[in-house]
């Protein structure tokens, strides 16, 4: 037992000083590494994952049984407010869907006519739940209940409510990180779908917290012919995102300082303040050979998994053709 | 041992209901840091060994959880429980004051530097902006915690101070 302690005190006679400086040195490395190569944290993840998410899933089930038992309390009165709020936007939104409706029709007979079905292959997706938020107060990113165990991989699109929420930055066995596009890291390339301009849409944590938008920029409109309400989807030139899912409706467009080019807020489609269930999109972006080569090499196994896929993908799409095309 | 079996199960605690409950609970979008009130206290009650130690183990958990750049919030909770502990011979259990003081601080000059190397990088220049409607709110929710938080945290460390006392006597 002496010979223990005598150990421990030599140990601890080791300067914390030294300890701190090789730490440090450690991090900006792994900081930098991290700028540069995109890593995550690995087996720890796994770790991590089995000890915390658990919990994290428990907590959340009590936090919900609280709220609806809280929910349960609001006077009558509140209720039938309520209750005339949404008829009223019931039928809002009916004429919306109506008009929706027209659109779809329109863009199918479009769609033939461009044969661009096979650009909107019929995605797999998994519903998945929220359990945990980010820590600090700076970025919009949360975890999942689902995992590699489910097939969900690095890179793939989560949805809501039809619209973009984000994407899966990092994967553990049970659970995984996802960065929204409300997170003042991100970035997505968009398209306004009534011009087919492309657009840098950026997560912006000042114009969330204020307005609850997010911010678009470059892009060239030289015509005045983006509107507001206008609706704003993935694009083709992403090579993270699937193409056409909506991101949100423009708010405001005002001409840059350059005279050149335009920039504006998007509403987002979805509601980030109330997100609970997501969807992830099980198919990855295809880059095709020309695209990243370093993420490629990295991703050699879902790269297969890809390529089962394409090669999937077009049976399904001419049958969804043939089957239009009966119609 | 036991001191560290005992500081895992508060940052659990702590880290979960962080990520989750006090998420639910926010204002304003606003959560508090519970983890940092932890790291801070175990810091200037410890000192610069304990808190940093500390900080780097829990600031390795959000890393992998939820940080921008790994490495990046182990880096800024270690220095954050180290400075903290540099505060130990000025600390009395009895006085408030300097816990406060010092959290407080930490989570004001925390913020500031996730900010700079983060949001001020990247252009997003409006300092006033994120003073007002982050870091301030935070602080405030932060010290209210802390008010709840700080004597269940000093008791925990006087019983384990205790405990490991009586147990090196016995060796003895």
């Amino acid at each position: 037992m002496k010979k223990y302690r005598n150990r421990k005190n030599k140990y601890q006679h080791v300067p914390s000083r030294y300890t701190l400086f090789t730490i440090t040195v450690v991090c900006v490395i792994t900081i930098f590494a991290s700028l540069t190569f995109n890593i995550s944290g690995g087996p720890l993840h796994t770790v991590a994952g089995y000890v915390f998410v658990p919990m994290q899933k428990g907590i959340n089930t009590v936090g919900s049984f609280f709220t609806t038992k809280a929910k349960d309390l609001q006077t009558l009165r509140e209720v039938q407010k309520d209750n005339k709020k949404l008829k009223k936007k019931v039928d809002e939104l009916n004429t919306q869907i109506n008009t929706i409706k027209l659109e779809k029709y329109e863009l199918e007979n479009y769609r033939k006519l461009l044969d661009l079905d096979a650009k909107y292959p019929a995605y797999d997706k998994v519903a998945a739940s929220v359990v945990a938020k980010d820590s600090s107060n700076w970025f919009s990113s949360f975890t999942i209940n689902k995992g590699s165990n489910d097939g969900i991989k690095k890179g793939m699109n989560v949805i809501a409510d039809g619209g973009l929420v984000g994407i899966v930055t990092d994967v553990g066995r049970n659970y995984s990180t996802v960065r929204s596009i409300i997170n003042d890291l991100s970035n997505v390339s968009g398209m306004i779908t009534s011009t087919y301009d492309n657009i840098n849409v950026s997560g912006s944590l000042k114009d969330m917290n204020e307005k609850g938008v997010i911010t678009f920029s470059e892009l060239r409109d030289n015509k005045n012919q983006v509107k507001n309400g206008d609706s704003i989807v993935t694009s083709y030139v992403s090579d993270q995102y699937q193409q056409g899912i909506l991101i949100g409706y423009v708010e405001k467009v005002k001409k840059d300082s350059n005279n050149l080019t335009k920039s504006g807020t998007i509403t987002p489609a979805v509601d980030f303040e109330h997100l609970e269930n997501v969807l992830v999109i099980k198919n990855l972006k295809q880059t095709g050979d020309t695209g990243d080569a370093s993420q490629q090499d990295k991703d050699n196994k879902s790269h297969d998994v890809q390529n089962t896929q394409t090669t999937k993908n077009p049976s399904e799409n001419n049958k969804g053709q043939e089957q239009s095309q009966g119609q | 041992m036991r001191r560290k079996i005992i500081l895992f199960i508060i940052i659990t605690i702590c880290f979960v209901l962080q990520t989750t409950l006090f998420k639910a609970l926010a204002f304003a979008n606003i959560s508090p840091n519970l983890l940092l009130i932890v790291i801070s206290s175990f810091g200037f009650m410890r000192g610069k060994r304990e808190g940093m130690f500390l900080g780097a183990c829990t600031g390795l958990l959000m890393d992998i959880s939820f940080g921008p750049y790994i490495g990046l919030y182990t880096l800024i909770y270690m220095y954050v429980g180290y400075i903290n502990g540099m505060f130990k011979k000025y600390f009395y259990p009895e006085d408030i004051k300097l816990p406060m003081l010092l959290i407080g601080g930490s989570d004001i000059v925390l913020n500031f530097i996730l900010y700079f190397l983060v949001f001020l990088f990247r252009g997003r220049s409006d300092v006033f902006y994120y003073f007002k409607s982050i870091i301030i709110p935070e602080f405030v929710y932060t010290m209210l915690i802390t008010v709840f938080m700080y004597y269940p945290l000093l008791k925990i460390n006087e019983w384990l101070e205790v405990d490991e006392k009586r147990r090196a006597k016995k060796f003895e």
